[in-house]
């Protein structure tokens, strides 16, 4: 195998991954901007949608399963995000820190629930067969590179997401809503926008964009009950690093990850990768503490 | 007609009260001064009536309504539009931006419709014409003055809450922003309770007053009947 073509891999890799932590991720980092609370339970969400998909595929099964687990995935996870964010999460508002450990509390029912309902062990959801080709490279500086299809389409699927929620943000009237409560929450309640409207409506977008990314996971390996926990520290590092609350800033965050990771690789094994990943986000944070972007500059607030 | 009207309004920040059963009433049409030295709880008062304060205790009437239990949001639906202390325009959203989130208050309206922003907002204040694709926190404090105040007027009120406009902002700004609140009352007809610390202005500008002492109003009457020499005593140090 040419080296190039080895790295190249590595490279394609750690974007892959960064595109499940920058899905992972952005339901953290919308709710965090807007109501300064951190969702523990926000993992689960992922597994949730695993298990959406897997549910999904037993009814609808055949080469379209995987497309209509999305929106059912989507749904489902949004639906209980409303549920937490009106039962716990407002309750809870004025009381950051007890919304940590009650959402943490939420997260081990979830896991307590999946473990009942169908195992410790987990289930697995098989890739349609369109998605179980891999384009490889025989001839050249890339002989030897292989990239699967599953890959490509975690790539497509998480640059969608971004696109459609950078989109909302930034050119609807909901958006419009959402950056103004964000900015300053009651002067655009004194102007007639619905706080708590926009809280919950970001909230449920959040954990629906976390179940969709669990669908994507379903792909990669089984669905188990803890099956969010391993993506959702990485998910926190990305958040913190982003900026707390900027799509931009969570969108460079997870690609420094997820190439971070993979490029270090090629040299370390992986307990040591988590270890220098670990060490990095530290110092990137000793040298800037407010993370890539910015979101309270002072330049704006004068 | 009366437009709005507060009954025994009480407000508190945590164990300290603030306001002591306020009674006011506002005319339909009416402009009023709100006059009092710093700390005496005017922006206590506008906060507590735009809801962005809590009451705790009395009642607050807007239209013949009951709004006390109405959140901020609701206030301004039924036609309260605020222009807050220390301007608070939306720093990282342009002018334009700042503007549309002031069409919130007409969701659920039914005598207005939503037509996007009135042209009379620009009629009024020509400089938002030049500056609308610009950064709100860019602005200078007379700018944001304007913008605030004209995002306020987006919302099509009924009564317009002014704390302190002209804080802080240079003076011949000060003269277009007075003039412009003259014809929002004569040309756009709107009700106006004004926080204002210069006398002059408020005198030439409302026809009833309110002097606000340690959170209670100890005075009240007819800027026509009286001087504003006989109160000045009450609000200068």
């Amino acid at each position: 195998m040419h080296e190039s073509a080895f790295l190249i891999g590595q490279v394609f890799n750690g974007i892959s991954v960064a595109s499940l932590f920058v899905m992972a991720a952005l339901g953290l980092a919308l709710s965090f901007g807007l109501m300064r609370v951190i969702n523990m339970a926000h993992g689960e969400m992922l597994m949730l949608g695993g298990y959406l998909a897997y549910l999904t595929l037993l009814v609808v099964p055949g080469p379209l399963g995987i497309l209509v687990a999305m929106p059912v995935a989507f749904l489902g996870a949004a639906f209980l995000g409303g549920i937490l964010e009106l039962t716990v999460i407002h309750r809870l508002s004025t009381r950051p820190l007890d919304t940590l450990l009650a959402t943490w509390g939420v997260s081990l029912i979830l896991q307590q629930a999946a473990r009942n309902l169908f195992g410790a062990i987990g289930v697995q959801v098989v890739a349609p067969t369109w998605l179980d080709h891999t384009i490889s490279f025989s001839t050249g500086i890339l002989s030897g590179l292989t990239l699967p299809d599953t890959r490509l389409f975690i790539l497509l699927v998480a640059a969608l997401i971004l696109g459609g929620v950078a989109l909302l943000i930034n050119k609807t009237r909901l958006g419009l809503y959402v950056r103004a409560v964000n900015q300053d929450r009651p002067t655009a309640a004194a102007l007639g926008v619905n706080a708590r409207l926009v809280d919950l409506t970001v909230f449920a977008l959040g954990t629906g964009v976390a179940g969709l990314a669990g669908v994507i996971l379903a792909l990669l390996g089984p669905v188990t009950p803890t099956v969010g926990q391993s993506y959702i520290v990485p998910a926190f590092l990305v958040v913190i690093l982003g900026g707390l609350g900027s799509l931009v800033g969570t969108t460079i965050a997870s690609l420094m990850v997820g190439l971070f990771t993979a490029l270090i690789e090629i040299y370390v094994d992986v307990s040591v990768a988590q270890v220098l990943l670990l060490v990095f986000v530290i110092l990137f944070i000793q040298i800037r503490p407010q993370g890539v972007i910015a979101v309270r500059s002072r330049a704006l607030e004068g | 007609m009366k437009l709005l009207e507060l009954q025994a309004a009480c407000a508190a920040y945590g164990q300290s009260q603030v306001l002591w059963s306020i009674d006011m009433e506002v005319e339909q049409g009416a402009a009023v001064a709100l006059i009092g030295r710093n700390g005496v709880g005017k922006t206590t008062l506008l906060n507590a009536i735009a809801g962005v304060q809590k009451l705790t205790g009395g009642h607050l009437k807007f239209g013949g309504e009951d709004l006390t239990a109405t959140p901020a949001h609701g206030r301004a639906r039924a036609g309260i539009g605020f222009v807050p202390q220390g301007r608070h325009v939306f720093p990282h959203l342009t002018v334009m931006e700042n503007l549309t989130v002031g069409l919130a208050a007409l969701a659920g309206r039914k005598a207005v419709k939503e037509s996007g922003i009135a042209s009379h907002i620009f009629d009024l204040f020509p400089k938002l014409t030049q500056i609308k694709n610009r950064k709100a926190g860019l602005l200078s404090g007379g700018e944001q003055q304007q913008l605030a105040i004209g995002r306020a007027l987006a919302g099509q009120p009924r009564l317009l809450l002014l704390d302190e406009p002209t804080e802080g902002i240079q003076p011949n700004v000060v003269q277009q922003i007075e003039a412009a609140l003259r014809r929002i009352r004569t040309e756009l007809g709107v009700t106006i309770l004004i926080v204002e610390q210069y006398l002059d202005f408020a005198w030439s500008f409302a026809e009833a007053y309110h002097v606000m002492q340690r959170g209670r109003i100890i005075r009240s009457g007819s800027t026509a009947m009286e001087s504003a020499s006989e109160i000045s005593h009450l609000v200068n140090i």
